[in-house]
């Protein structure tokens, strides 16, 4: 079964290269709405799946791409493990488009984002050849890090076969306090508790001027209570019930929260930018995770004067979904004389994976 | 093979003489040095066995002159071997013949340290420790610690991708870096990465951090700091078996305990580095396990706890908990001692850096037992257990030339036995030009020139590090004509003479 589904990979692919077509690498789309306008003939890889390897005590699985990423999730679970960066789980979302689309959710504040986690890959390129890059190892230097380039590049560089990504054990205890407060000082407060020895693992905060700022926190039991006694007291912060907390990290990190349903019709806009940024001078509404880091936006702008904005933060933005995709959803390289010159270097790195343009779906750029 | 022809002493000296010629309007005059007895300290690095003269050192004391130096290289097509404080284990930084050696070591400021963000901008001849040093007056500190950390620079760590003792819970560098400024061979100065958690296009600082100095030269790095945890103690358990030691580092990781550090040492490193530091191992263990727990007071006690349960579980003879700072200090001593320590018992030592999936330490050390009778070099192991990266010492007389033949033999052997144990030929030090024939072994013909494809994505015309870190089928088809194994020649379609 698997050897047939590579060589019909390979078959696509050398087709494709030989007819000048552009493939279009799919899981479950359910992520379709991610990225530039779409282009290409689907390359279906939801058959190619199943779980490697699966080792708790070596803290590493390895997955075919076209696994649900339920059903890694659930193993995981199983063992009191999970993917501390927390991608988001849409509606059957393959391991596949977890790694290619780079997303994370409220963990990434703390643990780091999805490619900090990928070990190494296999993979097959623009020229049906398969590929192995890094390993199961967490410790890995030999060669360049390769299997690294994948995340986030959305199906535009190679074919995912499968993928061993770190996993780590479920905190001990978890927490979550709120407390209502203007944004600017929520910005200020959650950096400050940040550069302390606090177990603070995501947070989140809703609103305009004023909103809801919410902290977890997960570690040790006594760890988490220290903290929880401590803030209580300190800024007035109370503590969520376990139901309520994990029914709301969960829509944050899913983005079925409210905030993410109303207004739908408007673009939502996400801004990565320095965590110790100030508020956005932008009118209406904002989510904000990962410790100020990564804003969330609604509203009419032009493309231009957002990016602009993020820009002069040292950040960048991109519309995130949209009713209409266009096909300059993200920053480009381009956008920033002092990474302009690595336009053409992407540009040398795309080729030496698929010189023929078969992955050419421009869907990042 | 290498077919070119060598140039002969006149063409060198010619060579030399048009690059210094075309330097020294650059340069200060003590920035620049071509004379034998000025620049043999730079010879070699960190691995002392390999040598070589470079033409020329530079050390520029900006960006611009930096700048200017790969510009004139570039034109006059030099090779460049950037090099920062040169404490590599795998002679990354060993000179090029008829290249230029790029010292970064006089860029050593620390720009800016923003606390709050929890960052610190820094220019690459900065000392690792110098780092959180500076930070320390704010509670934070930066991670990453290899061994070297008092002598290493930043630039290099971010070059090796380097690890330390804590990786296990805090990651290697490319986990604790944000944004690195660095000059590309056509003299352009580009960023990677962001002060934000992403940024815009591929991924491209995953590809310059661990890329030893090949694809751009390091000129300012932006690390993340992290709040340096009120308390540490450290356990040291010991073992009457190497096979119990290396159950009870996964039992540990099994019981979801991620220590901020897992060290396991052999009987006889234990004896060596014991007769060194008198740190009060105990000698008669088969295997000594060091596991750190920091945090707050009450998560340390409860994560001691919870390892102290685990470790007696697996079968410890004996555990001690330190019971103080200090304490704490003297049983780390010995391992952070254990490569002098080698140093004392024997007139040279080859450090190996191999990683393995956990489950097969033990495999690996009885592997390393029957390869001392093979080779009849003594070998004492360090490692870093919690994630499989071993530190196996072989033990030698380096003039001894047929002692130092056998002891690169052995170390090609660990390293292979790595490699078909499911894991790497170099966790941490690196390839250079040590271990660039078992990359020979660990990737084959494809993965290798996508290697290659990404060097002349970024240096087509191949003069940042050459020769290093990346065979070329040649060699491969050299290394594969020595070491016929299973009586299978790779690369079979290639002629052999």
């Amino acid at each position: 079964m698997s050897q047939s589904t590579l060589n019909h990979f390979k078959d696509q692919i050398l087709e494709a290269s030989a007819s000048k077509n552009v493939l279009r690498i799919t899981g479950s789309r359910s992520k379709d709405w991610y990225g530039n306008n779409l282009k290409g003939t689907p390359l279906p890889t939801k058959d190619y799946q199943g779980i490697i390897d699966y080792q708790p005590d070596e803290l590493v699985i390895t997955v075919k791409a076209g696994t649900s990423l339920k059903e890694v999730e659930s193993a995981l679970s199983e063992k009191n493990q999970q993917f501390a960066f927390e991608p988001p789980r849409l509606d059957g979302a393959t391991i596949g488009g977890m790694i290619c689309s780079g997303l994370a959710g409220p963990g990434r504040a703390s643990v780091g984002g999805l490619r900090d986690f990928v070990l190494g890959a296999n993979i097959m390129d623009g020229q049906g050849q398969i590929m192995n890059f890094g390993g199961t190892v967490m410790k890995n230097v030999a060669g360049y890090d390769v299997s690294r380039l994948l995340p986030g590049s959305l199906g535009t560089l190679a074919l995912l076969l499968d993928v061993s990504i770190k996993v780590l054990p479920k905190p001990a205890a978890s927490a979550t306090l709120h407390v209502s407060i203007e944004q600017g000082k929520a910005i200020a407060l959650i950096n400050q508790l940040a550069s302390q020895p606090w177990p603070i693992n995501a947070s989140c905060w809703i609103g305009e001027a004023v909103g809801t700022l919410y902290l977890r926190l997960s570690g040790a039991k006594a760890a988490v209570q220290t903290a929880i006694t401590s803030f209580k007291k300190e800024y007035g912060m109370q503590l969520l019930d376990d139901e309520a907390a994990h029914i709301f990290w969960d829509s944050i990190r899913d983005q079925k929260h409210d905030w993410f349903k109303n207004n739908s019709e408007k673009p939502l806009w996400r801004l990565a930018i320095p965590s110790t940024a100030a508020p956005l001078k932008l009118a209406g509404e904002t989510l904000i995770e990962w410790h100020g880091g990564q804003r969330w936006w609604k509203g009419e702008i032009t493309s231009q004067e957002i990016k602009a904005l993020a820009r002069s933060l040292d950040g960048h933005a991109s519309i995130f979904k949209a009713s209409a995709k266009t096909s300059d959803m993200f920053s480009s390289l381009k956008d920033n004389p002092l990474t302009a010159a690595l336009a053409p270097i992407e540009e040398r790195l795309r080729k030496s994976f698929d010189p023929h343009g078969v992955f050419a779906t421009e869907r990042l750029i | 093979m290498d077919t070119t022809l060598s140039p002969t002493p006149a063409e060198i000296l010619a060579k030399q003489k048009e690059l210094v010629d075309a330097l020294r309007p650059l340069l200060p005059q003590e920035s620049l040095l071509w004379e034998p007895e000025d620049t043999i300290p730079y010879e070699c690095d960190g691995l002392a066995a390999y040598r070589q003269m470079p033409l020329a050192v530079a050390l520029p004391e900006n960006q611009e002159q930096a700048v200017a130096v790969i510009k004139v290289c570039q034109k006059l097509q030099v090779p460049i071997v950037p090099r920062g404080s040169g404490t590599g284990l795998s002679g990354g930084a060993m000179p090029i013949a008829q290249g230029l050696v790029l010292s970064l070591a006089k860029l050593k400021k620390i720009i800016h340290i923003d606390p709050i963000a929890r960052t610190a901008v820094v220019q690459p001849g900065v000392r690792n420790l110098a780092i959180s040093e500076a930070v320390a007056k704010h509670g934070l500190y930066y991670a990453p610690d290899p061994s070297s950390q008092i002598a290493c620079s930043i630039g290099g760590n971010v070059s090796e991708n380097s690890g330390g003792v804590h990786c296990l819970k805090y990651g290697l560098t490319l986990h604790n870096i944000l944004k690195v400024k660095a000059i590309l061979m056509n003299g352009e100065v580009v960023e990677f990465g962001s002060l934000a958690p992403d940024a815009p296009g591929l991924d491209l600082l995953s590809i310059l951090v661990g890329s030893e100095g090949m694809l751009a030269v390091i000129t300012e790095v932006t690390v993340k700091l992290v709040p340096k945890p009120q308390l540490a103690q450290v356990i040291m358990a010991s073992f009457d078996d190497v096979e119990k030691g290396g159950n009870a580092v996964a039992a540990i990781i099994a019981a979801g305990i991620i220590p901020a550090g897992l060290e396991m040492m052999d009987k006889a490193a234990t004896r060596a580095v014991e007769e060194f530091v008198h740190a009060g191992y105990d000698i008669n263990a088969e295997a000594i396990l060091l596991c750190e727990s920091d945090g707050t007071p009450e998560e340390v006690a409860e994560e001691i706890g919870r390892m102290t349960d685990v470790l007696n579980q697996c079968g410890a003879i004996r555990i001690q908990v330190s019971q103080s700072e200090a304490e704490r200090l003297k049983f780390w001593s010995g391992r952070k001692n254990a490569f002098p320590a080698a140093g004392r018992i024997s007139p040279d030592y080859y450090c190996m850096d191999g990683t393995i999936p956990r489950q097969h330490i033990a495999t690996l050390l009885k592997r390393i037992q029957d390869m001392e009778k093979k080779y009849q070099l003594r070998c004492m192991n360090v490692f870093h257990a919690g994630d499989g990266n071993m530190h196996p010492l072989i033990l030698f007389n380096g003039s001894d030339q047929d002692e130092w033949h056998r002891a690169e033999e052995f170390g090609s052997d660990i390293l292979e036995t790595c490699v078909e144990l499911g894991g790497t030929i170099t966790g941490e030090h690196g390839v250079g030009i040590e271990k660039i024939n078992s990359m020979c072994v660990q990737f084959g013909e494809a993965e290798r020139n996508m290697f290659w494809s990404v060097k002349a994505s970024f240096d087509p015309e191949k003069l940042l590090n050459p020769d290093k870190a990346i065979p070329t089928l040649n060699r491969c088809a050299e290394y594969g004509r020595m070491r016929i194994t299973g009586g299978a020649l790779p690369h079979p379609e290639l002629e052999r003479f």
